[in-house]
């Protein structure tokens, strides 16, 4: 010990330390400040951009009035109106081809005014603009349009209509819509969960509950971490390499008696994007279940309880809703996900709903991207459309999962 | 004749954690009807030898039990027995209150119902809440949440939860520790009454409350090796006026520990 005296800064020279102390603790402050500017200028940004896609002039030409072929306004035309149409309008042979390829009284009228339109009137687009800039140059984009183009009709429009939400695939953007992207990527996620969240569950309920811990329960922990970062397009060849070839006659149905099928089925799909998320479940289950205190257990071993009734009458109950949590998680990933998909092998063009786990399948992040790889400006803008309905989509799913954890948390 | 009255006897019981023994030769008799403080300073295995006595210790990982515990000439690690049915006979009150986090009906019927109780089970509910001295403060919210107890009140639930599923043995972990001295007072007077109908062996720090509670005291002390063992067992007022050891008479007069 010695003997020196323990001073501390007094008066003035206290308050010139404090101003230096208040000076550090300032430029901190505003570091994590602009860190969450940055943030929230770059979510800002993203929705901007796809807003802005997703909204704007486009100029068109009809190449044959509809006027020359029918009398009622074209958003108004009937089933009936447009086959009469199209069987006076179109050659013989192409209605004959048309007919075989799908009988014309089958199609709906959302169908056959696009054979119309396409056939007959030949629509023919000129141009599509942003938002941002049919709304500030809307003058210049006018006086373009009319001098380059004089008989174009030029409008403003939103991509983004009811009409969108409910039409199937069509090689014309104007006519695209996403149900088939949207039901496949219900039946995609919904297959995954139902996959991912029994087993991924069960398994963090062994390794927490009953596995000794010992080395070999340390390297399983310790791949299961690791499985959750491996690329997506890794589980991708995994699922090409399992579930399409070496399980097809599982995956098709061929099994089930389904015949007009290969393994490139949404089940496919389905089961290689729970082994995705297989290992986000399983950690954030093991999570909620080491979170349950060691007290509950005790309380209900003392009581005479067997371990699996602590389990099920106790620890589940207490864990559920963080394992709900991790099952949003996942949700949202394998929504989003598109390399598995294109390995495993979504289709990129296909008009027919999904009905079964053996169908042949779309998803809204494959429409995305096989939209913004094409030339044409329009198919952008229902690429936009369409990140929009995912994102949506995205959000009403997290919701019900949330709203299903808060059912389950019965706070005593 | 004398041994009928002995509700549990060990015969040179210890405790090891992998090569590490934790609690060395213990030799005690406790007697039925009676109440039995263990005492002694932190860390001496005190804990460890009330959870040796429900088995409560299978779940620490490398902990292992020589030699014999006997309930009824029983030995309880035995090949034959499950712990399962020692933790019906031997019921524990924790440190903590530990309620389960459901109502305060749910808390004494599930433990019933896992064990396969068939009678009324509103009757059990309140002849246990009864015997917790419980009863009158929650008759009128039994389907209200334990957790709305205050901690005395759910430490006796913990108690009425113990009782209904009629152990012949409760093993208390220092019950009151977390409590006021109100809530102690209480749980002690419950002590008492509970002690006409059931064996009580209770850990405790609390040095008045082992010489104002208990009929028997176990003083416990640690060794050179770390392991902890019974250097005295006797009557409570032995222990506390005459102890034959120095070691306790120095712990139990305050000059150590």
């Amino acid at each position: 010990m010695s003997n020196e005296k323990i001073s501390y800064p007094e008066g003035a020279d206290f308050y010139s330390a404090l101003r230096a102390r208040y000076r550090t603790a300032a430029i901190w402050l505003s570091i994590f400040l602009g860190s969450l500017l940055i943030a929230i200028i770059a979510l800002t940004a993203l929705i901007f951009n796809v807003i802005d896609g997703a909204f704007g002039y486009i100029a068109y030409e009809y190449k044959n009035p509809p006027t020359e072929f029918t009398s009622t306004p074209v958003n108004e035309l009937t089933k009936e109106e447009l086959l009469t149409v199209l069987k006076d309008n179109l050659s013989s042979g192409a209605y004959k081809k048309l007919d075989w390829e799908k009988p014309m009284e089958s199609r709906t009228q959302a169908d056959l005014l696009e054979l119309f339109l396409e056939r007959l009137v030949r629509i023919d687009t000129k141009g599509t603009w942003k938002m941002t800039e049919s709304l500030l140059n809307g003058a210049e984009i006018r006086a373009e349009v009319a001098e380059k183009y004089p008989d174009a009709i030029l409008e403003f429009r939103s991509w983004l209509t009811p009409q969108f939400l409910v039409s199937p695939m069509s090689s014309r953007a104007e006519f695209a819509g996403v149900r088939t992207a949207i039901l496949g990527s219900l039946w995609l996620v919904g297959i995954a969960i139902l996959f991912a969240l029994p087993v991924g569950t069960g398994a963090a309920i062994y390794l927490q509950e009953y596995a000794p811990k010992n080395w070999f329960t340390r390297v399983i922990q310790t791949n299961i971490n690791n499985l959750a970062g491996v690329p997506s397009i890794v589980y991708g060849m995994l699922g090409l390499a399992l579930f399409v070839r070496v399980m097809e006659q599982f995956t098709s149905g061929a099994m089930f008696g389904v015949t007009d099928s290969n393994g490139r089925t949404v089940l496919s799909a389905g089961l290689t994007m729970g082994i995705l998320v297989l290992p986000l479940i399983i950690i954030n289950a093991q999570e909620a279940i080491k979170a349950v205190p060691d007290s509950l257990r005790q309380a209900a071993f003392g009581v005479g309880a067997t371990r699996w009734q602590t389990i099920w009458h106790h620890v589940l109950p207490n864990a559920l809703p963080g394992i709900l949590t991790g099952s949003i998680l996942a949700l949202s990933r394998a929504l989003g996900e598109t390399a598995p998909l294109i390995v495993v092998g979504a289709s990129t063009f296909i008009s027919v709903d999904p009905d079964s786990p053996f169908s042949k399948f779309t998803a809204l992040p494959i429409q995305i991207y096989q939209w913004t790889t094409r030339a044409q400006s329009e198919f952008h803008a229902i690429a936009a459309s369409a990140i929009i309905v995912l994102l949506v989509l995205l959000l009403s799913l997290n919701a019900t999962a949330i709203l299903l954890r808060n059912r389950f948390q019965r706070r005593w | 004749m004398e041994n009928n009255n002995y509700a549990i006897e060990t015969n040179d019981l210890s405790i090891h954690y992998g090569r590490f023994t934790a609690v060395k030769s213990v030799n005690m008799k406790v007697e039925r009807q009676k109440i039995t403080a263990i005492i002694g300073p932190s860390g001496c295995g005190k804990s460890t030898l009330l959870r040796a006595f429900n088995r409560m210790n299978d779940f620490v990982p490398g902990c292992f039990v020589t030699g014999e515990l006997l309930l009824d000439k029983q030995n309880l690690y035995g090949k034959t027995i499950d712990p399962v049915e020692v933790r019906r006979k031997i019921g524990m009150v924790f440190q903590k209150p530990n309620p389960f986090p459901k109502s305060i009906y749910e808390n004494i019927a599930w433990g019933a119902r896992i064990n396969g109780f068939k009678g009324k089970m509103d009757d059990l509910v309140e002849q246990s809440l009864r015997a917790a001295a419980l009863w009158d403060e929650v008759k009128d919210k039994l389907q209200e949440s334990a957790y709305a107890l205050s901690g005395g009140q759910q430490q006796r639930l913990c108690i009425a939860r113990t009782i209904a599923i009629q152990p012949e043995i409760i093993l208390m972990d220092e019950p009151a520790s977390a409590l006021d001295p109100i809530s102690t007072l209480r749980i002690e007077e419950l002590m008492q009454e509970l002690k006409k109908n059931y064996t009580i062996i209770i850990v405790t720090h609390n040095m008045q409350q082992a010489a104002r509670a208990s009929d028997y005291t176990a003083m416990m002390m640690i060794d050179d090796k770390r392991a902890g063992s019974v250097i005295e067992f006797d009557d409570t007022k032995t222990i506390f006026m005459r102890p034959s050891d120095k070691r306790t008479e120095d712990y139990v007069t305050g000059r150590f520990g």
